[in-house]
């Protein structure tokens, strides 16, 4: 548990404050960097708890017919890891990088409406403790239920009153209603800031991609998340006022809550991918030494993502639909790997002929890179129907999606904590631990995820608790789970670095990096204004123009 | 440190402008309702004709027309409220506003009795099929945003009768009646799917 209190300094050391006065300053400030702050600590702290439940899994699938878990702890296990590690992991990182971000990288003293965003981020902070507590408070007064245990996508009608008795399902609805809320909120206010409060000069299309593709998620956010609102508010009311949405007694389509919340889920996995995109297209420009390769075409690439992602949510569901519905979906969901490779072209092209700084930022960006090709390459596999229904709800689909959302954007979120430590703290993160943790977390990783993928092909389907021997899954479902020995390893290991290079770390000034964008003209840490007068923009890379006057940018636009 | 005045280069433009965080702000919201709207409107559509039992909306339901002339002219009492607000004509922003907190209450009383008399004279409620848990679901997310329509707009209203509002308000005020015409627009389609089509 290390990891759960990464004990950033969240206010300025004045004359020491005591600890109730640093206390209540974070629970009243509005200030976005301390909210970013706040943001990506609780997200952290949640990472390491799910991960343990994920831990707990594997610890007891890696050996056939263990009785460790009894199979309703293990249903509770995936539904919260997975709810958790989506809502309270991955969105809050987003909504952390971008608060803490967008307005340094745009030039502004703050994000447009500071209030809201706090309101935003405790939204957040309150469903995520709703969803753990449910652990104590689902049984209730009837007695039945503990956390919920419907799978993260808690499809119906395993979420009706006959079949989820007591409060567990109700405390999974409201922590998602809450925290939706929350993401809705902090997506307008990006939006707003973007548009409305860049410096002068910093013309659309000479916004850092980073805000840019914030911009596009923000967006997204607005069509994807109220349907998942809409769909928990329908399960509420059939819950709590009888109402017939989903029961299929009263004429009620279980496939409709599909409908519904995939319309959500799968826009959602770009929410989460494409600000792993906006770290790496910051991250690799900088340590090739060049201008990223095909500005215009990133956020034109990103833009399509967004559009075709809409357009796509279907493919979760091959086997509840018609032949004419899944032919259509197959083919959205293969073009939207287009777009896709034009960003991973881009970023090889940004790398080709570069003069590459293999520093930590990079390490994970380069990890990412081929990755990420890997688990695009299982979705094309997944895409193509007949092959879906032969794997579809088994590991190896399991082993897909973790590939892309750890893998792709977990390892960008590590090298975006290591590129952007120095700036939030003022000191440089322990070379040496890191690389451990990048080495560790990179063969856990890879001893898990690769290893998956195999058992999912010998026909073992997801969520079950336990399997018998003899089918051939022991050996890979051993190795899988060694895995998570170094993956656990490797995040003590980033743990220990966040916490004693706040002291201990080697002091970074204000641009440890000879970057280009405006977050690196002020100090590390940036003051409470972030900028003590508002900069001027004359090109993409306004730092470059500063250091380099005889060969400026905007010479070329 | 690279000071940040340094940045300022000679050829900055002379104008900046930007577009307003506070309209961006209502334009997203008003996106993020459509699209909560439209998961509602399409549950309803689908829906439609698959009740198992009865009350039937052919046997229950009447055309709204009142209350539907009532939120629509709001539309256009809220336009005329502006229009005296540029105008800095007091009275007739006074008048025009309270018009249309006026219609709002209508159109609010119109839909209160409608349900009773279906709760009461029809026993349908939101479980009773899939037709009332559609109906009272759409015509009350609806309703909800009516009410707070109704509240701000009450809100404002006293603001004005207590003297303090200035005209640096006006854009909340407009902000407000993008709320309002969003609000109305939402009902055209509620009325379309519920009273026209579903019937």
């Amino acid at each position: 548990m290390v990891a759960a209190n990464p004990e950033i300094p969240l206010t300025r050391p004045l004359a020491s404050p005591s600890i109730m006065t640093r206390l209540h300053g974070l629970v009243v400030t509005v200030d976005h960097k301390k909210l970013g702050l706040m943001y990506i600590a609780s997200a952290l702290s949640f990472l390491v708890v799910a991960g343990l439940q994920a831990s707990a899994i594997r610890l007891q699938l890696a050996i056939p017919n263990n009785n460790l878990l009894d199979p309703d702890t293990f249903n509770r296990l995936f539904t919260v890891h997975g709810t958790a590690m989506v809502f309270f992991v991955g969105m809050p990182i987003v909504a952390g990088l971008g608060n803490y971000l967008v307005p340094l990288m745009i030039g502004a003293r703050d994000m447009a409406f500071p209030r809201l965003n706090a309101f935003g981020f405790w939204m957040f902070l309150f469903g995520g403790i709703l969803l753990y507590f449910s652990y104590i408070g689902a049984p209730g007064l009837s007695g039945h239920g503990s956390a919920p245990d419907v799978g993260w996508f808690a499809y119906a009608p395993l979420t009706g009153r006959a079949f989820s008795r007591g409060n567990s399902t109700d405390y999974w609805t409201l922590s998602l209603l809450v925290s939706g809320i929350g993401s809705l909120a902090s997506s307008v206010n990006v939006i707003a800031t973007a548009f409305g409060m860049r410096s002068p000069g910093m013309t659309l299309m000479r916004m850092p991609l980073f805000v840019w593709m914030m911009v596009v998620v923000s967006a997204m956010m607005f069509i994807a998340i109220p349907p998942l609102t809409a769909a928990q508010v329908m399960l509420l009311i059939d819950r709590f006022l009888g109402g017939n949405f989903f029961n299929t007694q009263s004429g009620g389509s279980a496939v409709l809550w599909q409908h519904f919340f995939w319309i959500f889920g799968h826009p959602e996995v770009y929410v989460l991918m494409i600000p792993g995109f906006a770290c790496a297209s910051e991250i690799i420009p900088v340590f090739s030494r060049k201008p990223m390769f095909g500005y215009s075409a990133m956020v034109g690439a990103t833009t399509m993502i967004a559009f075709v992602s809409m357009g796509v949510w279907a493919h979760h569901m091959f086997s509840v639909m018609s032949s004419v519905g899944n032919t259509f979906f197959m083919i959205s969901t293969m073009a939207i790997s287009v777009p896709t490779g034009i960003k991973i072209f881009n970023w090889l092209a940004t790398l080709y002929g570069g003069k590459i700084r293999f520093e930590l930022p990079m390490l994970c960006c380069l990890a990412f890179l081929f990755q990420f090709l890997i688990a695009g390459l299982t979705g094309i596999m997944l895409a193509a129907v007949p092959f879906d229904w032969h794997l579809t709800d088994s590991y190896f689909v399991v082993a897909h999606f973790h590939y892309v959302l750890i893998g792709g954007m977990l390892f960008c979120i590590f090298g975006a904590i290591y590129y952007w430590y120095p700036k939030a703290t003022g000191r440089m993160l322990n070379k040496k631990l890191g690389l451990a943790h990048v080495a560790l977390f990179f063969i856990g990783f890879h001893l898990t995820f690769d290893t998956m993928h195999l058992p999912g092909l010998l026909g073992m389907p997801r969520r079950i608790y336990t399997y018998d021997a003899g089918r051939g899954w022991e050996i890979l479902n051993l190795i899988t789970s060694i895995g998570v020995i170094f993956q656990i390893a490797g995040i003590a290991c980033l743990a220990l670095n966040i916490i004693t290079s706040l002291r201990k770390g080697e002091k970074a000034g204000d641009d440890p990096w000879d970057a280009w964008t405006l977050e690196w003209a002020t100090t590390s840490p940036p003051p409470e204004y972030n900028f003590e007068t508002v900069p001027a923009v004359r090109s993409a890379r306004p730092l470059w123009d500063l250091k380099h006057p005889e060969d400026p940018d905007w010479k070329y636009e | 440190m690279i000071t940040a005045d340094r940045l300022s280069l000679p050829s900055t433009p002379a104008e900046w402008t930007l577009p307003s965080s506070r309209k961006l702000a209502i334009a997203s919201l008003i996106v993020i309702e459509t699209a909560m709207f439209t998961i509602f409107v399409v549950a309803y559509v689908f829906y439609i004709g698959k009740s198992l039992v009865g009350p039937y909306p052919s046997e229950v339901l009447d055309t709204p027309i009142l209350s539907t002339i009532c939120l629509l002219a709001s539309s256009l009492t809220i336009m005329m409220a502006e229009r005296a607000f540029k105008r800095e004509s007091v009275g007739g922003f006074r008048l025009w506003w309270s018009t249309t907190i006026l219609l709002a209450a209508i159109f609010l009383g119109i839909t209160a009795a409608e349900w009773k008399r279906l709760i009461v004279g029809h026993h349908l409620t939101i479980s009773t099929n899939l037709f009332g848990t559609t109906f009272y679901s759409l015509v009350g997310l609806h309703a909800s945003h009516v009410i707070v329509g109704l509240t701000l707009l009450t809100l404002v209203l006293v603001f004005s009768l207590k003297n303090s509002i200035r005209r640096a308000d006006g854009e909340r005020i407009e902000m407000l009646s993008w709320y309002w015409h969003f609000v109305d627009a939402v009902w055209v389609v509620v009325f379309t799917v519920v009273y026209v089509v579903g019937r």
